[in-house]
């Protein structure tokens, strides 16, 4: 198991070194270098090599990577341009407040998802189950922003039944969590309909499975099969597709952040470009890949400890 | 005392090509403390028989006509599923042949044998001890650290054993045993079928063994059952029907068996023919088609005629058949 | 696992029976009326100029923040525009940037999944890096990285696009290729002497089409959805060209007071995106079930 979740974790570094490559030279080939887009059109040339210099875009490409690299690991993602401080405190004062949206999101997912996609296998092929089958395809279809907008419109603008924007008074906790609710539904919702089709799908197959026949020939109760028996191995798979959504729940968390103007990473990287404030960009964008990342081999690992068997063909 | 008392069963499937006739008018006892065989091809009607009596038939499956009495007095047929499932777990028990799948793979074996005492007012830790002791009769070592491990911490055979001591745990009066040792291999096979004659004797149930072994059946089981395309074509004691079948379908079943051959064969003997087709169940004999005694009379369905003792046969050439062997 | 579903079938001709098809497409109440949108948006963008009675740029300041009218069905923006024209010349946008960008996507998914499937092993497992890094980018913040560096254009958002959709369908295309390089027919015509790229072309690409084509359909609502979100962000569509997500962001703007502006924005990429999901949907299920344990 420990030597499962090192390898896991392990393959995570090389995943976000190759990412880190990547992205340094996608900096490297698009014309335009970083400095001469950091000052504007405006600047002189004499202010562009001063700030190259500054920012060793003079040296050598591998130099430049490889201090690129082993700052980043120093968790020194460089400087702020327009204020001088360090990159990553920036971007760490910013993601509490994604990571609550992020969290939030999950919830709702989780809350609403699990029980319908029960709902749906139990009543296989009525008419409750037609119907959270076609509300799951369409709020998957929908893109979240136009949620996000449009519940701001309904809830927020002609409602006025939860705050429009911002992310609450700071220290309040209850405030905090009322102008958490429309943002995190918005990026939720689809997630709902993700995670309802899954545990449909994986209940069907596991009321299958030859130990329900056996827990039925013991005479259980069909309420303990469904919920104690069969759900505990449907849900199982719910935690590896959240630990993929997370990604897409972070592109989502930018568009929430923007529309609801809460603070948040995907506020900061909107208004960093705007001011060309490149070094916060690709801090944010490498701090968010590295949590998409390690959340992902997190899923695996935890579902290597709760599923027996997947835990067995690693030992 | 006849613990189960089949009488004239017949189980319809409706499908989308049309009705299955799985089972007709099948006639079979399970005496106290007796262990029943039932032997027959995959697709013959066993696994129907066996959901039937458990009450577990798919919701395409309906019970058309026929009764089945246990311990003597309720009709498992008109029993509702609340009466069925007090039966099933604490007075038939059941053992299914997948050893590997037939347990819950994220719940301990521990959790699991709990659960079916989950009728009995013992305390937990009392359920726990009855547990390590059923664990400790079908020779589970160290039953006591075993009880918390996962399914897939045992082997093929010691999760047959675990299945075994989960059926037994409520002291049943009726085990249903569906091939229990067909997944596991020929040494382990032997040491299932004596633990289980064993048990069998210390807890004094009956036994319905259903296998496609003839060798196990004869081995174990004291009375056997014949089926074919969902029929009991042949019902008797072992002694007898090993010795004396009476059925065409039957002598040619034993003439089959590898182990029985008496000189080496180039090529392992086969009936001719293939299963009739249950959605189009031909009127009269159902061995007709592939049986080389077919005359007029087979044209109608022969009703079960005794043929000595309790061996009973549904052949109308019951008479003719003594002696030659097929 | 998931891959493992679309291979094992024998070759077969998909595409031959197109009518059988449209008329189990049409019995799925689902189906038809995912058609129904897609026919609808298809026809509203190919003939926008004719249906639409006012240029989709023409200022008229005169008429700034007028509701849903007669004269402008779903009323004007903040500069006087006639947002009914802007909806339309919108659609063109979307439905070609999802065409074009799927199509590359598509090209650059099955030429790098070939050479991964067919090339030599460390070609292969670096290719397997490389798309696993790509998917480790949350795709917005990609393309916010991105745009930054090259300003917001329409070529940024088609690049975004291709990838981060090349890596999925390579996958496949990939786990397919190696699965036939070892099948019967692939090994005879290779004893043959037939050469890789005849292989490729004649034995391995017409088997692994089929589905990737399936799933490239059910892609194009995402890509609608990107397209008109990096607009939204002012990252995609320059203006004055009209784009969902621009106008949706017009409308944002001023979401307090003219709300007929965000309904004229998010409509559309509602019954867009609903219209081909439910279109794929129902084309996955009719063509090939197995594709959906993807799900």
């Amino acid at each position: 198991m420990l030597q499962y979740a090192l390898k896991r974790l392990g393959l995570s570094v090389v995943i976000v070194s190759v990412a880190m490559a990547m992205l340094f030279a996608m900096i490297y080939v698009i014309p335009g270098d970083p400095a001469s887009v950091a000052l504007g059109p405006r600047a002189t040339p004499e202010m562009v090599q001063a700030l190259r210099s500054r920012m060793g875009l003079d040296q050598p490409i591998w130099v430049q990577f490889a201090r690129f690299y082993f700052s980043a690991l120093r968790g020194d993602l460089g400087i702020e341009i327009l204020s001088g401080r360090p990159v990553l405190g920036v971007v760490f004062e910013q993601l509490p407040f994604t990571l609550a949206l992020i969290a939030g999101a999950i919830s709702w997912s989780v809350l609403l998802g699990i029980p319908l996609g029960c709902v749906a296998a139990i009543r296989r092929g009525g008419f409750v189950d037609r119907v959270i089958g076609v509300l799951s395809v369409a709020v998957i279809a929908v893109p979240s922003f136009v949620i996000a907008i449009y519940s701001l419109l309904i809830f927020a603008v002609a409602l006025q039944w939860l705050p429009a924007i911002g992310a609450g008074e700071p220290g309040n906790l209850g405030s905090q969590l009322k102008h958490l609710i429309l943002p995190s539904l918005a990026i939720g919702v689809g997630w709902v309909g993700y995670i309802a089709r899954m545990v449909r799908a994986s209940m069907l197959e596991t009321l299958e499975a030859s130990h329900i026949r056996t827990a039925r020939a013991f005479g259980l109760p069909e309420s303990r099969i469904t919920y104690s028996y069969a759900l505990r191995i449907a849900i199982l798979p719910t935690i590896t597709l959240l630990g993929v959504g997370v990604g897409t729940m972070v592109s989502s968390a930018v568009f929430a952040e923007i529309v609801f103007a809460r603070p948040g990473i995907g506020k900061l990287v909107y208004e960093a470009i705007s001011v060309r404030n490149y070094p916060v960009v690709t801090g944010a964008v490498l701090v968010t890949t590295v949590f998409f990342v390690v959340v992902n081999a997190f899923a695996d690992i935890i579902i290597a400890a709760l599923d027996p068997r997947v835990r067995s063909s690693f030992s | 005392m006849t613990i189960l008392d089949v009488k004239d069963l017949s189980v319809d499937f409706v499908t989308e090509t049309g009705t299955l006739q799985a089972l007709r008018k099948v006639n079979l006892a399970v005496p106290a403390n007796r262990i029943v065989g039932v032997v027959g091809e995959s697709g013959c009607g066993k696994s129907t028989l066996i959901n039937t009596v458990l009450g577990l038939l798919a919701e395409n499956g309906a019970v058309t006509s026929g009764e089945i009495l246990f311990e003597g007095q309720s009709d498992l047929v008109h029993l509702d599923a609340n009466g069925m499932r007090a039966l099933r777990g604490q007075k038939i028990a059941t053992v299914f042949q997948d050893p590997m799948g037939a347990l819950n793979p994220v719940l301990s074996v521990g959790r699991q044998m709990r659960d079916i005492q989950y009728r009995s007012a013992l305390s937990r830790k009392e359920k726990d001890a009855r547990s390590i002791e059923m664990l400790r009769k079908v020779r589970i070592p160290d039953p006591e650290r075993r009880l918390a491990q996962f399914p897939h911490e045992f082997s093929g055979g010691m999760k047959q054993r675990i299945a075994i001591a989960m059926a037994l745990l409520m002291q049943p009066s009726l085990l249903i045993a569906d091939e229990p040792t067909t997944a596991l291999d020929a040494t382990l096979e032997v040491a299932i079928i004596e633990l289980l004659k064993d048990l069998q004797q210390q807890i004094g149930c009956s036994v319905l063994f259903i296998s496609h072994h003839l060798g196990v059946i004869a081995e174990l089981c004291d009375d056997m059952i014949v089926m074919y395309a969902g029929e009991v074509v042949e019902h008797g004691s072992t002694r007898d029907i090993f010795h004396n079948a009476r059925h065409p379908y039957t002598k040619k079943l034993l003439a089959c068996d590898p182990a029985r051959l008496s000189r080496r064969e180039p090529q392992l003997p086969t009936i001719p023919g293939t299963l009739p087709d249950l959605r189009d169940r031909p009127k009269g004999c159902i061995f007709q088609a592939r049986c080389e005694f077919t005359d007029e009379a087979c044209a109608e369905m022969p009703p079960d005629i005794p043929v000595g003792g309790a061996h009973v046969t549904r052949c109308w050439h019951a008479g003719k058949t003594t002696g030659a062997r097929a | 696992m998931s891959d493992q579903a679309l291979v094992n079938q024998p070759p077969r001709r998909r595409f031959a029976a197109i009518g059988p098809i449209f008329r189990r497409i049409v019995r799925e109440p689902l189906g038809a009326f995912g058609l129904i949108l897609v026919v609808i948006v298809v026809f509203s963008a190919l003939f926008a100029d004719v249906i639409a009675s006012y240029p989709p740029t023409k200022l008229s300041p005169a008429e700034r923040f007028a509701p849903a009218s007669f004269q402008h069905l779903l009323g004007t923006d903040h500069l006087g525009r006639d947002l009914f024209s802007r909806v339309l010349h919108g659609g063109r946008i979307a439905l070609a940037i999802a065409l074009g960008a799927t199509g590359l996507s598509l090209a650059g998914g099955i030429l790098l999944g070939l050479i991964a499937g067919y090339g030599p092993r460390w070609l292969d497992n670096l290719l397997l890096l490389l798309f696993d890094a790509i998917k480790s980018f949350p795709t917005v913040m990609l393309a916010l990285a991105l745009v930054t560096l090259t300003g917001p254009s329409l070529l940024a958002v088609l690049a975004v696009v291709v990838l981060v959709n090349v890596p999925g369908y390579a996958r496949i295309i990939r786990t397919q290729t190696l699965v036939l390089k070892s099948a019967e027919h692939v090994m005879a015509a290779r004893s043959m002497g037939a050469g890789t790229a005849r292989i490729l072309a004649v034995h391995i690409l017409p088997n692994v089409i089929g589905p990737i084509l399936i799933l490239a359909s059910m892609d194009i609502p995402v890509v609608v959805a990107i397209e008109a979100g990096l607009s939204f962000l002012g990252l995609g569509v320059r203006p004055p060209l009209p784009s969902w997500g621009a106008i949706l962001n017009d409308g944002f703007v001023n979401i307090r007071d003219s709300y007929w502006i965000v309904v004229a924005g998010g409509v559309p990429i509602i019954l867009t995106t609903l219209g081909f999901t439910f279109l794929g949907e129902t084309l996955r299920d009719v063509f090939d079930p197995r594709l959906k344990r993807r799900q």
